[in-house]
């Protein structure tokens, strides 16, 4: 008993003087300072929308007096989604600038890249910006949480929805070659359960360098299927739902969220061809009417006329990216220890945190077992001009 | 039966647009011995001329026009501007410039025009008074167009004085100096065709594929294969090229198994087959360099 007491106040004493001497690193009384990588330049260049936001909040954050009188030093880094370039950039945000921790590094690839470096060096890797499965492992990974729901989880959901809608579903399902492809497309048919090999009628795979999916959708509707789970990213999200409507394939359409957008997709494609299509979607589209007159949506959008006055902001990747800045902004507001552990305290004891662009009824949710902040999403169809919600809220919990 | 058919119409009208972009490096490659990394990316940039004048209420046809002309002129001011001082340079600071021009196309656009893709309308009208689910109207007209582009070409190069003196800079530049062909502009020419060329090919491609910064990247490849297997030295050859390997990419797609994984490297193996065993390509003559 005494030798345990001992033990007990020894380890407590060793961890007092970690935490005293790792709340040093890139904090003071006056800033802390965050690190970011994120493609503003090469191929996945789109998603450089959300670096700029996150900037631009923490720069209003600063403006308005910081957070707690901290002001925040964020620094982000172009990687061009290129994983070896993200191990660079991480290195330097840790070695050379002494960050406190990463936040909202961008990219599955990427951050897979830097995922053991970051866990053997104890920084907090907090809130990444991908949907692949990985990010939620405490024991194995204690330093890195994720933040979206998860793509497998999401695709387990139509797959439910197809099996109780369709009477003999004959399902296609095409994807792309990479690991957000197949985390859907495992997800996917992990929920058709024993029967995915029957069911599954014809799968094909796209890489991101083919010009056009033409061939694959015409094979697809060939093989007679009438379920049909497309797993694209909006570019070809867009071909695939004009092309299966030149040629009058009239499957369900089931839509990966990804590619969910009202304006970077559904318009291009065309909104009658879009008509019908189902997807599962956690965040309000800035595109879709029906958020017009809620709180959440006039608050971001009077934030964007302020600090963003020129972005497009039918992009749903800014309202993407305000959400999670003000999450991290709401941790940091209630965080008293911001040593390393003590960020990663906070950022895995939120609980029922609601933001401003998800869909009511979402909310964010962590403990030290649950790596994963939004687990929950709802089913819509669009109506030609909308995404129309239905059913409940599917808590994915696990 | 109606699958192959699709395939092969789909395939014949995304193989022209391949052909436009293999015939664009093949006039590159006449008039400078180069393959232009870039060509993709200017005739992406062309696009989103197009794409502007249209913003602007143009209608569809006359920013066509208007984006070709433009792209022509760019097309020479480039070679006048960027590839003249280097054309005595070694080969590495050619390549150099045109994988310059291909990062600063293409990261322009997206500073610009941002990375989001946009919907780009057809050229051709959404009727032409029959209808058919084996090719919709649009991949018709860009077929329709790329044959007659090539005939305009041809035409060109075999009845205008101007072609002529363009052939005679390309295959003998030393004689045709001597004859007082002033061999510097008809490179210069040989580019402006070339991005004309190219802007067609974007402007056609783009209500497919959709509008975009990076929407040339995957079609130039494909272009360049074309251009090999055609032959590099022959602007028939390439429009052929781009064709054959627009309808064996689907074919490949379609009737392989697993063939929709291997296309990009179905056209890889492709390309270093020609350069193995035949690298005049099909229709190319064997060229031999005193040295």
């Amino acid at each position: 008993m005494r030798i345990s007491t001992f033990v007990t106040s020894v380890a407590a004493t060793l961890l007092l003087t970690a935490s005293a001497s790792a709340q040093t690193v890139g904090v003071t009384d006056t800033s802390i300072k965050i690190g970011n990588t994120n493609p503003y330049s090469g191929p996945a260049s789109v998603y450089s929308s959300i670096g700029k936001t996150i900037v631009a909040y923490f720069k209003a954050v600063n403006a308005d007096g910081g957070i707690n009188g901290r002001t925040i030093d964020l620094i982000s880094l172009d990687d061009s989604y290129s994983p070896p370039r993200t191990v660079e950039q991480v290195r330097k945000l840790v070695e050379q600038e002494k960050v406190a921790f990463l936040f909202q590094t961008l990219g599955t690839p990427t951050n897979s890249a830097i995922h053991r470096y970051v866990n053997a060096k104890k920084v907090p890797h907090i809130f990444v910006a991908t949907g692949a499965s990985k990010w939620g492992q405490p024991e194995k990974y204690p330093w890195t949480i994720g933040y979206q729901p998860t793509y497998d989880v999401e695709g387990g959901i139509y797959a439910n929805y197809a099996l109780a809608n369709v009477k003999n579903p004959k399902i296609a399902i095409l994807f792309q070659n990479d690991d957000y492809g197949k985390d859907y497309r495992d997800g996917f048919l992990q929920g058709l359960g024993d029967r995915a090999d029957e069911l599954v009628v014809k799968m094909l795979p796209y890489e991101v360098t083919d010009p056009t999916i033409d061939s694959q959708i015409l094979e697809l509707a060939a093989s007679g299927a009438n379920v049909f789970f497309n797993i694209t990213i909006p570019k070809f999200a867009a071909q695939a739902i004009k092309k299966s409507c030149e040629i009058n394939w009239k499957p369900l359409h089931l839509l990966n969220n990804v590619s969910s957008s009202v304006k970077s997709t559904l318009v291009p494609a065309g909104l009658e061809c879009s008509k019908g299509l189902i997807t599962a979607q956690f965040m309000k589209d800035p595109t879709d009417p029906q958020w017009a007159d809620s709180a959440g949506f006039k608050e971001w959008s009077a934030w964007m006329e302020k600090n963003m006055p020129n972005a497009d902001r039918g992009d749903i990747l800014y309202a993407y990216a305000y959400n999670v800045s003000k999450l991290l902004h709401m941790m940091l507001n209630g965080c008293d220890d911001l040593s390393r552990p003590g960020i990663m305290a906070c950022a895995t004891n939120l609980k029922d945190v609601e933001l401003p662009m998800l869909i009511p009824g979402i909310k964010v949710n962590t403990s030290p077992t649950d790596f994963y902040p939004i687990e929950a999403e709802q089913l819509s169809e669009f109506d030609g001009e909308k995404w129309v919600l239905f059913g409940d809220v599917i808590d994915l919990s696990r | 039966m109606e699958l192959f058919l699709q395939l092969t119409l789909a395939g014949l009208a995304i193989g022209s647009i391949y052909s436009c972009v293999a015939l664009s490096v093949v006039m590159v490659y006449q008039a400078s011995d180069h393959f232009n990394f870039a060509q993709g990316e200017m005739a992406m940039f062309s696009t989103y001329i197009a794409w502007t004048f249209l913003g602007m209420g143009a209608p569809i046809w006359l920013s066509f026009v208007l984006a070709v002309a433009l792209s022509f002129l760019a097309g020479v001011v480039i070679e006048r501007l960027l590839v003249k001082p280097v054309e005595d340079a070694p080969i590495l600071n050619q390549i150099m410039v045109f994988i310059g021009l291909l990062v600063i196309f293409n990261n322009m656009a997206g500073w610009i025009w941002e990375f989001t893709i946009k919907p780009f309308p057809s050229l051709f009208p959404a009727d032409f008074g029959f209808k058919s689910s084996l090719i919709g109207p649009h991949h018709m007209g860009v077929i329709g167009l790329t044959l007659l582009v090539l005939l305009l070409v041809f035409c060109f190069f075999r009845f205008t004085r101007v072609g002529l003196a363009m052939r005679a800079a390309a295959a003998n530049p030393d004689s045709a100096r001597l004859v007082g062909v002033s061999v510097g502009w008809m490179l210069a020419l040989g580019w402006g065709l070339a991005a004309a060329i190219g802007a067609v090919g974007g402007i056609l491609v783009a209500p497919i594929v959709y509008l975009e910064p990076n929407m040339m990247a995957g079609v130039l490849l494909y272009g360049f294969a074309g251009a090999l297997l055609g032959g590099i030295t022959s602007p028939g050859g390439a429009v052929l090229g781009g064709l054959i390997i627009g309808v064996l990419e689907n074919w490949v797609g379609g009737y392989v198994p697993g063939g929709s994984e291997l296309k990009l490297t179905f056209a890889l193996i492709l390309i270093i087959a020609v350069l193995l065993f035949k690298p005049a390509g099909l229709f190319g003559r064997v060229v031999v360099k005193r040295v």
